[in-house]
């Protein structure tokens, strides 16, 4: 049975080796913050961070993760402490439906970790996750506040 | 602007919450608790169906429309407080479920979300609702403390009399809740509001930031088997045979079934495990007749339907044929607009758990009844021995209004009796199965006097219609008036903007074989690319500017939302290099609404879309910070519809099947958005949809300047837009 670093814990998953992480998390281990929303990597809805680096986990086997350091939506807080991310996401109320949020503060706090003073071309660039109800506008205004906080 | 802080969480509904949240918040363990804790426990006092007060103040309020982004939550609790008067930061909010709607008389009346009804059309009566208790808990008070009741006032949650003394509500529920109810029920007048038309927070982000937030998807009930569907590829078409001996022995399959007759079934122990079966299992379709459509075959169809003689008549002024017949100068164009899907991000699902004595059901749904009633027949139980459970919804955009998903969780959860079965979509069957936005064609004439006045105007849709596919009942002697919307004679839902001396708009209904749908901004969105590209064709030909040319024939309400765009825009004052802007406006969801886009195109063809300014008059409006991100949202999705949206056909299936095929806009190409709430009051309109339909046309009259290119058929992405090519 596969052991997983999720969150700083380690996990048993027992699952399928080739079942996507993405699947691993919501169904084995009943994390439903990661959501499902197309499977091909192309909307990010699934993002969770691989030893740091935002990743689409529709596409990571479970095979190819053991040992490796998962980061999920539900681990980027300090406790009841939200990151800065999540912060300037309250302040500015950036979600509509929120479907698409977990995968959104997951790109955008991978993004602040690497540059923490983002242009909008930076911002352009790393999040590239869709979302349906249109919070873009809100999304690159709260990365600017969160750069600032 | 000052922001009003507020709560940032929203406990929903207990019954909603059906595992512990232990998973969710970090820990591994799937821990179970059972669904339902009644909504009225001892300690909870219930004053009226919209209003819970519990004895530490905490205000429950009722919300029986669907929250599924645009704010209806927050909107609709802001109208019961005004009235209520209790301490925001005490309220929370609960759905109130369609199953207990019906056993109550239907005391909270619609559940439906869709229209951007949801503050629109029950204003009135949830004000009323809070109003009521506020009077029971003042007279609550007054009873208690053996006074007049016009001695005391209510505020912040407390009742306090001219001598000083007061009460707080979580004391007073109790006996406030034995009152009889009020029969004349006053309401505020609109300047002494302090809640309502104030930007205040919503009440639903905190779960949504942190993974908390339950979506249907993420329903886990005790002994829940996964399930995923394949419905036959060609709408309408029928299921043959499948060898589910194929599968069966495959990792986690549990079951194999077809339901309908024209879907197969895989249930699993997960949804990884049922998809990869599904995928694996050899099935065989009866396509039908409609297997050998093909795209141009529907492109004929609604072509035909441009010179047909025979149409319902949705406006008629005057004697448009024969003014433009003695027009000095007429005028043709003809326009096309295809299929879009939905696409919300969350995909479609439902959980449902059957007995032969009773069936629940817990998902996501625009229309909380009619997924009951659906629920209710696919189970063939009574309805009293059925309810729903309103899930946060993952978008709906109007695909959570039809509840086809319901009817197969409930038809697989059926041949399983005792198993909660929770049936997830895949995104390609999302794709292939929508309800999309109905395809049409438009031939607009129009004509126009000497002086370039505009005297007769004719404009033919021909095509699809939303009502023959959902709700044939609902059409009237074959019509479907909602085809008309933006173009009607009167009424809220979309009245024609522009005095037009002698006018024709009519519709041949001509109906493909693909389901067409309730689609955000519905028939608003084309109708407006439709007829405001033509205005500024008409404006060219009549040598005016297209501003000019509009305020000269727009009706007030329209024109002060146009012009104050416009304004706003700076048009008509110089632009940087190369940029230009394109205007459109419409009425439609009772609200007025305008846009001004700032665009180029560069030599090689590259539209960059750089600002869009928006203005809404909903009358009133009960949040602009809301209201501003519904505009901003609007432009997302009815640009990546302008840029991208198209569903096609081939050999009666649809060709896309997932965001690589069918793409959407994304943070890149997201254009600088300006609002300006222009709210004049007197009114209630709706804001979720329709600034969609200006987003479109604005832009397309703007690449109009930019190139002289006439782009008449969307997608944008299938038009050329370089210079002479």
């Amino acid at each position: 049975m596969p052991v997983l670093n999720i969150n700083g814990q380690s996990v048993d998953a027992k699952a399928d080796p080739r079942t996507p992480l993405l699947w691993v998390l919501r169904d084995t281990l009943g994390m439903t913050g990661t959501k499902y929303g197309c499977g091909i990597a192309q909307c990010g809805a699934c993002t969770v961070h691989i030893d740091g680096v935002p990743t689409r986990s529709c596409q990571v086997p479970l095979n190819s993760v053991g040992g490796r350091k998962i980061t999920t939506i539900e681990g980027i807080a300090d406790g009841d402490k939200l990151n800065k991310i999540q912060q300037a996401w309250l302040e500015l109320d950036v979600p509509q439906c929120g479907y698409c949020q977990s995968g959104m503060i997951m790109a955008a706090t991978a993004l602040l970790a690497a540059k923490p003073n983002p242009t909008d071309a930076d911002i352009d660039a790393a999040m590239t996750n869709i979302c349906r109800c249109g919070t873009y506008k809100q999304i690159r205004e709260a990365i600017h506040a969160a750069a600032k906080a | 602007m000052t922001i009003q802080t507020t709560l940032g969480s929203t406990p929903l509904n207990r019954r909603n919450f059906l595992v512990g949240t232990a998973a969710a918040t970090g820990g591994f363990s799937l821990a179970f608790s059972f669904p339902y804790a009644p909504a009225m426990a001892a300690e909870v006092q219930e004053i009226n169906a919209w209003v819970v007060i519990k004895p530490d103040d905490t205000v429950v309020i009722r919300i029986a429309r669907s929250e599924m982004g645009q704010g209806t939550l927050t909107g609709l609790a802001q109208m019961v407080v005004e009235e209520l008067e209790c301490d925001w930061k005490k309220v929370t909010t609960e759905y109130p479920t369609p199953g207990e709607n019906v056993k109550r008389g239907r005391v909270w009346k619609n559940f439906s979300t869709g229209g951007s009804r949801g503050i629109r059309e029950s204003n009135q009566y949830v004000r009323e609702g809070g109003a009521a208790a506020r009077l029971m808990l003042v007279a609550a008070a007054a009873a208690e403390w053996n006074v007049p009741v016009a001695e005391c006032t209510a505020a912040n949650s407390v009742v306090t009399h001219s001598s000083g003394k007061t009460l707080t509500y979580g004391h007073l529920a109790s006996a406030a809740a034995k009152l009889e109810p009020p029969k004349e029920i006053p309401l505020k007048d609109p300047k002494d509001w302090k809640l309502i038309g104030k930007p205040i927070h919503r009440l639903d982000t905190m779960d949504k930031l942190t993974g908390k937030q339950m979506y249907g998807i993420d329903v886990k009930l005790p002994g829940m088997l996964t399930a995923t569907v394949k419905a036959c590829p060609v709408n309408g078409g029928k299921l043959k045979s499948f060898d589910a001996a194929k599968v069966e022995k495959m990792p986690g399959v549990k079951k194999v079934v077809s339901i309908d007759g024209n879907a197969v079934v895989v249930v699993a122990d997960t949804y990884w495990n049922a998809r990869t079966a599904l995928a694996a299992l050899p099935i065989e379709w009866d396509v039908g007749k409609s297997g050998s459509v093909q795209q141009s075959d529907v492109t004929a169809m609604l072509k035909d339907g441009l010179g047909a003689t025979e149409a319902y008549i949705g406006n008629k002024v005057g004697d448009a044929a024969g003014a433009i017949a003695g027009a000095a100068k007429k005028v043709e164009a003809t326009y096309a607009y295809p299929w879009q899907n939905h696409a919300p991000m969350e995909p479609l699902n439902a959980a449902a758990l059957y007995t032969p004595d009773k069936l629940e059901v817990w998902c996501g749904t625009q229309n909380g009844e009619a997924a009951l009633a659906a629920a209710a027949e696919a189970a063939e139980l009574p309805v009293a021995k059925c309810d729903v459970y309103k899930m946060m919804l993952g978008g709906g955009f109007g695909r959570r209004g039809r509840a086809d998903y319901v009817r197969q969780a409930v038809l697989v959860a059926k041949q399983m009796p005792g198993v909660p079965i929770k049936l997830i979509w895949s995104r390609e069957e999302d794709m292939q199965h929508g309800s999309y936005h109905p395809t049409t064609m438009c031939k607009l004439t129009g004509g126009l006097d000497k002086d370039g006045n505009l005297v007769g105007l004719h404009m033919r849709i021909s095509g699809q219609s939303i009502l023959a596919s959902l709700a044939p009942q609902s059409l009237q002697n074959g019509m479907d008036p909602a085809t008309f919307q933006g173009m009607l004679p009167s009424g809220p839902e979309g009245t024609y903007s522009y005095n037009v001396p002698n006018l024709l708009i009519d519709h041949a209904m001509r109906n493909p074989h693909l389901t067409a749908g309730f689609w955000r901004g519905v028939n608003l969105n084309q109708n407006t690319v439709y007829m405001e590209s033509f205005m500024d064709e008409l404006a060219e030909a009549a040598g005016k500017d297209p501003l000019e040319f509009r305020m000269k024939l727009m009706k007030p309400k329209n024109a002060a939302a146009l012009k104050a765009a416009c304004d706003r825009a700076g048009y008509g004052k110089p632009l940087p290099e190369g940029h230009f802007h394109g205007i459109a406006q419409v009425m439609g969801f009772g609200s007025y609404v305008a846009g001004v886009a700032e665009v180029s195109v560069s030599k090689d063809g590259v539209l960059k879309i750089h600002k869009i300014t928006a203005a809404t008059d909903p009358g009133y409006a009960v949040n602009p910070w809301l209201i501003e991100r519904q505009v901003a949202g609007s432009f997302v999705y009815g640009l990546s519809a302008a840029l991208y949206g198209e569903i096609t056909v081939k050999d009666g299936v649809v060709e896309q099947t997932n965001f690589d095929s069918y793409n959407v806009m994304r943070m890149d190409e997201m254009p600088e958005v300006d609002t300006v709430v222009a709210a004049s009051g007197g009114f209630w309109g709706g804001v979720g949809e329709p600034t969609i339909a200006v987003a479109a046309a604005s832009v397309l009259n703007g690449i109009y300047k930019a190139t002289g290119k006439r782009v008449r058929e969307l997608p944008l992405m299938n038009n050329e837009l370089k210079k002479g090519a």
